[in-house]
């Protein structure tokens, strides 16, 4: 592996675990959203 | 998520620069096949416990209970990179083979346990939570590091981390521990050892590799066969116990006898074979292991969503 294909591999592996931990996180948002609703009425 | 220059040096590397795990690296090393039998018996363990518990919360514990044993299997992958590094079966996994750094498994791992935790103990209770906590400590202190290379006894007592789950899904929906969910502890506690001796049988070369001090590796194949059968006994007043002490019905009753027959019968015919076929004995033993722990627990389930019990 060339040390251009390295680094458009390292590139391209960052993005996709970006993608993932932004779909992490607004998961977790809603998640706590919902269960805070539930929670306050008493669920 | 860290980046390191590509000319950094990496434990088991090759000539190739280091370009970052996958997604499914990071999937991988949550070790989802454990994962799936983990949660399956701990919503087994919420629906069978007495009481109510809403949709959403119950959904929430059995995440938490998702991402502890994920968090346990990617701190146990960490801990065991040097290891898994010597056996066929585990030399692909991320760490050993190279595509992951230790740190990244070792912080994702605690950051989950951590995050699986606090939202189990701020979203459903804090008895789900410590039973959480104690599992993934004792999974990884207990097991992993203090057992697992040093007694063949390791996946004996090494076991209960497994066979807590249940509890965890009881407790979510009653804030404690009732005997129904000791029950189902016994279960997975008294199956782990026959089913793990049946893999380590077929695998006992690796083991001794990797010096592991799996049973067969120090006491033999015939006494690793002995212990099965011993333990697969052992199963019976365990999977009776639902039905005896009323937490579960006549079909969950006929039906865990049966599977408990048959799984008593590999066990008998690993024990009695000593030829050339012996390591498919234990292949079928293996497999057939996993069928009966779904089938039993799938049993309890279907009679309760059924109404067979109320």
């Amino acid at each position: 592996m060339t040390a251009a294909v390295a680094t458009d591999e390292r590139e391209r592996r960052m993005r996709a675990r970006n993608r993932a931990l932004l779909a992490v996180l607004l998961g977790l948002v809603a998640l706590f959203y919902v269960v805070t609703i539930v929670r306050l009425s008493g669920g | 998520m860290s980046e390191f220059p590509a000319t950094i040096a990496r434990p088991y590397a090759g000539a190739a620069p280091y370009v970052g795990a996958t997604v499914g690296d990071y999937i991988q090393i949550l070790k989802p096949r454990v994962m799936s039998l983990v949660v399956f018996t701990g919503f087994v363990g919420l629906v069978m416990a007495p009481g109510h518990l809403h949709p959403v919360l119950a959904a929430v514990a059995v995440l938490c209970i998702a991402v502890g044993a994920g968090a346990s299997g990617a701190i146990n992958m960490w801990y065991d990179r040097d290891i898994d590094r010597l056996m066929p079966r585990t030399a692909m996994r991320p760490l050993p083979a190279g595509r992951m750094m230790p740190g990244e498994a070792l912080g994702f791992g605690i950051v989950l346990a951590v995050g699986a935790v606090a939202v189990m103990g701020l979203a459903v209770n804090w008895v789900a939570a410590q039973l959480l906590a104690l599992t993934i400590v004792f999974y990884i202190f207990v097991y992993t590091i203090w057992l697992k290379r040093r007694t063949p006894q390791n996946i004996v007592i090494g076991g209960a981390a497994g066979a807590l789950p249940p509890l965890i899904g009881w407790a979510a929906v009653t804030g404690d521990v009732g005997w129904g969910a000791v029950a189902l502890f016994a279960i997975v506690f008294f199956w782990t050892p026959p089913h793990f001796w049946a893999l380590s049988l077929y695998r006992a070369g690796e083991y001794a590799a990797a010096g592991v001090p799996m049973l067969p590796v120090v006491a033999g194949p015939r006494e690793t066969k002995r212990q099965m059968l011993l333990y697969t006994l052992m199963l019976w007043p365990a999977t009776l116990a639902p039905w005896l002490f009323g937490l579960a019905g006549p079909v969950y009753g006929v039906s865990a006898g049966a599977l408990s027959l048959m799984f008593t019968g590999t066990a008998i015919r690993v024990w009695r074979d000593d030829s050339d076929r012996a390591e498919r004995s234990a292949r079928q033993m293996f497999a057939f292991s996993l069928v009966y722990l779904f089938l039993v627990f799938a049993a309890l389930l279907l009679e309760r969503i059924g109404g067979g019990m109320q």
